[in-house]
């Protein structure tokens, strides 16, 4: 693209009121960039003044400077230019007014003495934009060498079908992947389901049968029962699947990463890229390598997992006090066969069981947690149960012993029609004792509603497993990917493969993988369902936005992503081992392959990389190296006490909302902060700060989102990364004997703009006790 | 970022809803591409979740999650968004809809630059709907900072004389009075309903004293206390004098689980006093909090999670008990209440500085129904009939559920909804 450039300034909403416009207007005009003032650039006249530069091909890459780019996206919007927002209203005149940091008098100027730190700071923001726009470039989507927009769908249950049939309905073609010989999932063996609409009385048949028909009469929907995915290679878009069957040994079984015990030889050294390729070769003996794609394989666009869960296992010496030994205690899950194959019988003798006792919670009186893996499913089951047990025997009893009867939502309503059943009894209560009691068995309980304690006599009792991911045990997608075959830390939802985020729940850190029903959590057959029609959509979603070279969400429809300068690659993985997304993979040298489609274009190995070779069309290490140069550094031969000069990257996403805020709240803070807002925290590179400390700013902060379990970063862990990095500079730093607190990391959410002016100003005085850089002026 | 986001089918689809759930399901359908009309009722969207300070259990601001789908909304050209305005009438068939939006005049124009001068010169003051009355703000406002469309909103009540001001100190021409309600007709081949819901109305509750007595508060209004951009600035301090209360107890099921109001769970409403107790632990360290429950329904291992690192806590209390009558200690302003503790079967008398009321859910299409073809539940709740298609309840319009399970549900009617279209076409 032959750029032309041109720089519109805005001088409405205080802009021309605070600043001196003919020096701003000197900093374009120094470059001999056009540069065009308007009192009201939003106007429609302002717009159309621009629009005819762009017509007129005056200008095809510009700075508008004015409010920021968080608002009048729309307005200032002119297609197949280069736009950069300086932000001159939230950034510059709103926080800093003329009453603090009064006009200088005309004698003033130029005196060696007084300056203008507000000037200053909409001076360095300009040139800062007009730098940009040279320096970055429109992106061209990318295009995979193939594309399938077929769904993979890994697991047969209800969540599974169903998941399968939404996405049939609206033409796309779907596989489904069932180990088992039949699809049917859990639900295929269970008697009845609960109520799931008005008036919830009446127990209904298992739907399972229905959705099978269903999926049947289908004909975009190909099944493949007694079926395993061995291997899931590529990315959205091409995804190459591998199928086997199950516990069979094939060369395509996905390889695993080497354990880091395995990393380091006995001395407990490092080893080096050929040892380490080595032993991993041996430990995945008999497998091909993540980037031998199968020749059989099939191609798919993008997968959705719903392989379910397994029922907990209730064992171990914590348990003892519920009989779980004794052959008539049985599990929720073991009851559910039971009543499947017909009445309701005791597993020791045949007998008819009619008085059942359902335990929810086994805590004792110490805890009123339920069993793990519970949810609110639990409560439902023994509420089903309990009417299995009356449907069985006119006069038969179910006793159901709870800590909280969780029945959320609507589900009230089937607790409520329970409440009223003769035959069933329902307290909270902590069991403290079940043993075997001649032919029978005898429940004992504490602090019920029934009194304070209880004795029952039973011929059944029905402990409340929990619904185990089955992700807790295998990573079942088998990706062939360089980070590991399943998702990444499953470890903080308790292996669920759950997403962290409340408002995003389909994001994981594995694009175009979308999980639904009970690997995620204990759901309900209804709410399994609803869940595998959004995953289902986000996967139709994901094959969409790859086809059209675009990224999917949080940077939805960017169509950049990370191109290589291969020639100065020095095969250091930093890249491959830092994305959140496990997008890139090494070879056996430990030269990258970006993956662009499951890129989701954080940045994070652009950060990461050392030799800095990566780069985004709009976003590159020099584009943001050349700002940081941009910014005018006061030296003692500007001034008798030059003003200091600070840098802060900040987080796009949350803490530079939360700067706009502290500017339309007018709250000041210091003005000798030059602040660039970055894609995401992980993608600051430390050049950057070497770049600003060199040319003798005085420090540097990072303001980016909180990290830990419960992390806030929308790129799941860039602000971590980038604490890490940051840490890791210090040293660095004392060999130029410079201090590191001249080097900040803060975290900061959209919300506490309250809490940032703070954070800066304290930073800032923290360097200024320091005193200058002493870098400065050479 | 310009991009060519050309829908693969002719037909749009239409959300009625901007809160997070409607964001959800016409973003989640945009970017896919198809073509969306947004109808939003009040003047910024974000909806109820917009009034939170923090979701639970991350305790994280929804505003984090807003920013973000705002930026997906700038960034697709598939959405188009109507605030201030509502559905008047759905008529014709699924596939084939023709919807009548009416829209509000806002008395501001796209000139606006909110730059705030408006306000500054406004004297007229109205209720402060946005913080439940509990304060009042210039009729002349920005819905609330994180707002958007970053827009200001003149409010009818404006006097004439201020009228006149604020027009005066308009620099761009902005406010226009003569603006007047518009109705517009728009074709579609889905709808989906993303209505949310109100919270109960507490007065309704007769025993638990709410609007009689200063010091009793529902939860949602201490979830604005609670927000710096509330009433109080962050401050949680009771009602009558501003003072910092020492001892606080919640009424869970406050119109829940009640045959005489909503029959049903609210579903929320536990998690969120656990979470208001982390808001008042934050601000009153040594603060003695009471929650009063039926059952404590925190469904999954995260809302487990978070119960249980409460219980840790000292002097938070756990009473299995209903709240049954309330009054007001005379001089003092605290309130004192009367529960049954279900376990020991003694009655409980306590006096409290303040009581927050767990109130629930009702669906909003249950207070002011669509007039559309819908059918709902004995509780208001629209019904979903795949079978029909066409229109579809998502969020809370459909069941009381939480931010997560109801962004799911917003994601699948999305499909839902293009499937109408698709089959259609």
């Amino acid at each position: 693209m032959d750029k032309k450039y041109g720089v519109y300034i805005c001088t409405g909403c205080g802009i021309g009121d605070t600043l001196d416009m003919e020096d701003l207007v000197d900093v374009p005009d120094e470059e001999g960039i056009n540069c065009t003032t308007h009192p009201f650039l939003c106007s429609k006249e302002g717009v159309e003044l621009i629009q005819k530069d762009v017509d007129d091909e005056k200008v095809n890459a510009m700075a508008i400077c004015a409010c920021s780019r968080r608002v009048n996206f729309d307005v200032f919007n002119f297609n197949g230019c280069i736009i950069e927002r300086v932000n001159l209203r939230e950034g510059v005149v709103w926080p800093h007014s003329r009453e603090t940091y009064p006009k200088l008098e005309e004698d003033q100027k130029d005196d060696e003495e007084h300056f203008d730190p507000i000037q200053m700071k909409a001076e360095d923001y300009i040139k800062m934009g007009m730098i940009r726009i040279q320096k970055v470039n429109l992106p061209e989507p990318y295009k995979t060498e193939s594309f399938s927009k077929k769904i993979l769908v890994l697991g047969g249950g209800v969540t599974g079908m169903s998941a399968a049939l939404d996405a049939a309905k609206v033409g796309f073609e779907v596989t489904i992947v069932e180990k088992q010989d039949k699809l049917g999932g859990y639900a295929a063996n269970m008697r009845s389901q609960m109520p799931v609409a008005e008036p919830f009385e009446e127990l209904r048949a298992p739907v399972v049968n229905d959705l099978i028909a269903e999926v049947e009469s289908f004909s975009n929907i190909d099944v493949k029962t007694a079926t395993e995915v061995a291997r899931i290679a590529g990315q959205p878009g091409e995804f190459t699947v591998t199928f086997k069957k199950p516990g069979e040994k094939i060369p395509f079984d996905v390889p695993f990463p080497l354990p880091e015990e395995m990393l380091v030889d006995e001395n407990g050294k490092e080893l080096n890229v050929e040892d380490a390729h080595a032993k991993y070769l041996e430990y995945n003996e008999g497998r091909e390598d993540i980037l031998q794609l199968d020749p059989d394989g099939e191609l798919y666009g993008a997968v959705i997992l719903a392989a379910g869960w397994r029922p907990a296992k209730i064992e171990g010496e914590e348990y003892a006090h519920l009989g779980i030994g004794l052959s008539d205690v049985v599990t929720n899950d073991e009851f559910e066969k039971i009543a499947a194959k017909g009445k309701i019988i005791r597993p020791s003798d045949g007998k008819e069981a009619k008085d059942v006792v359902f335990i929810q919670s086994p805590g004792k009186d110490e805890d009123d947690a339920d069993f793990e893996y519970c949810g609110s499913v639990t409560s439902q089951v023994a509420l089903k149960q309990a009417r299995y047990v009356r449907e069985d025997y006119s006069d038969g009893k179910a006793y159901i012993i709870y800590q909280h009867m969780k029945t959320p939502g609507l589900q009230e309503y089937f607790y409520k029609s329970m409440q009223q059943e003769d035959g069933v009894f329902m307290t909270k209560g902590a069991v403290t004792q079940v043993a075997q009691q001649g032919n029978g068995l005898a429940v004992t309980a504490t602090n019920t509603l029934l009194g304070e304690n209880l004795a029952i006599k039973a011929d059944m009792v029905v402990v409340a497993g929990g619904m185990v991911p089955v992700t807790a045990d295998d990573p079942v997608i088998n990706l062939a990917y360089r980070q590991g075959p399943g998702f990444r830390d499953n470890d903080i939802f308790g292996q669920y493969a759950d997403s962290n985020y409340i408002c995003f729940p389909y994001e994981t850190q594995r694009t175009g993988i979308y999980a639904a029903g009970a690997v995620r959590r204990a759901m309900t057959i209804e709410e399994s369902m609803e869940d595998a029609t959004g995953a289902a959509l986000k996967a139709i979603q994901c094959i969409e936005s790859a086809n059209r070279g675009m990224s999917v969400h949080p940077r939805s429809g960017d169509m950049t992503y990370p191109d290589f300068f291969f020639q100065r690659c020095t095969q250091c993985k930093r890249c491959t081992v830092e994305c959140p997304f496990g997008a890139l993979d090494d070879d056996e040298k430990g030269t990258p392959t970006a993956n662009p489609t499951r890129c989701r274009r954080c940045g994070t190995c652009m950060g990461a990389c050392p030799e800095r070779i990566i780069s985004f069309a709009d976003y590159t290490i020099d584009s943001i190296g050349s700002q940081v140069k941009a910014v005018g550094v006061p030296s003692e031969d500007d001034y008798d006490e030059p003003p200091f000069r600070f840098l802060a990257l900040i987080c796009e996403n949350d803490a530079f909302p939360a700067l706009d805020m502290v500017g339309m709240n007018r709250i000041d803070y210091s003005p000798n902060v030059r602040f660039i807002p970055i894609r995401c925290l992980g993608s600051f590179n430390v050049i950057w700060i070497k770049d600003a400390l060199a040319q003798g700013m005085d420090g540097v902060i990072l303001i980016g989102c909180k990290h830990g379990d419960d992390y806030q970063c929308h790129f799941m862990k860039g602000s971590e990364l980038a604490e890490i990095r940051v840490k890791k500079i210090g040293d660095a730093l004392s060999s130029l004997a410079l201090e590191e607190e001249r080097v900040a990391f803060a975290e900061v959410a959209i919300d506490e703009y309250d809490k940032l002016p703070g954070i800066i100003n304290a930073f800032v005085e923290e360097v200024e006790d320091l005193g200058p850089n002493p870098f400065k002026g050479f | 970022m310009t991009t060519d986001n050309s829908a693969p089918k002719s037909s749009s689809l239409m959300v009625v809803g901007g809160g997070i759930s409607g964001l959800t399901t016409a973003l989640e359908a945009a970017e896919v591409g198809y073509e969306v009309f947004l109808v939003e009722k009040e003047a910024s969207l974000g909806g109820r979740v917009s009034q939170l300070k923090h979701y639970f259990p991350k305790l994280c601001p929804p505003t984090c999650g807003l920013e973000i789908n705002y930026r997906r909304l700038k960034d697709n050209k598939n959405i188009k968004v109507f605030t201030m305005s509502e559905v008047q009438n759905v008529t014709g068939t699924a596939g084939d809809y023709t919807v009548t939006v009416k829209t509000s005049p806002r008395y501001v124009n796209e000139n606006c630059t909110a730059c705030g001068d408006c306000t500054k010169v406004c004297d007229t003051e109205i209720s402060n709907d946005f913080n439940f009355g509990m304060d009042r703000k210039k009729a002349a406002y920005l819905p609330h900072n994180m707002a958007f469309p970053m827009r200001y909103v003149m409010d009818p009540a404006m006097s004439t004389d201020d009228r006149d001001k604020v027009k005066e100190a308009c620099k761009y021409d902005a406010i226009d009075f003569d603006m007047e309600e518009k109705t517009i007709d728009l074709k579609v081949g889905a709808v989906v309903w993303n209505t949310g819901w109100t919270p109960y109305d507490a007065t309704k509750i007769d025993n638990l004293g709410f609007g009689r007595y200063q010091n009793i508060v529902t939860n949602m209004m201490l979830e604005r206390m609670a927000s710096l951009n509330g009433p109080s600035e962050g401050k949680i301090v009771r009602p009558s004098d501003d003072k910092a209360p020492e001892t606080i107890a919640f009424a869970q099921c406050a119109g829940s689980r009640d045959e005489n109001h909503l029959p049903y769970c609210s579903y929320i409403c536990c998690m969120a006093s656990l979470k208001h107790a982390t808001y008042l632990r934050s601000q009153y360290p040594d603060a003695k909090i009471y929650i009063y429950y039926i059952d404590l329904r925190t469904p999954g291992r995260k809302y487990e999670n978070f119960y249980a690192n409460l219980k840790k806590d000292e002097n938070i209390f756990f009473v299995k008990g209903k709240v049954a009558e309330v009054s007001e200690e005379p001089g003092s302003g605290n309130i004192n209440l009367v529960a049954e503790d279900t376990i020991t079967g003694e009655k409980v008398r306590q006096t409290v500085d303040m009581l927050v009321l767990a109130t629930g859910m009702q669906p909003t299409c249950a207070i002011d129904k669509p007039n559309a073809d819908l059918n709902y539940n004995a509780d208001g709740f629209i019904v979903n009939d795949f079978k029909k298609g066409g229109m579809f309840a998502a969020g809370c319009a459909n069941k009381p559920a939480d931010v997560v399970t109801s962004n799911q549900n917003a994601t699948g009617m999305a499909l839902k909804a293009i499937q109408t279209l698709v089959r259609r076409g």
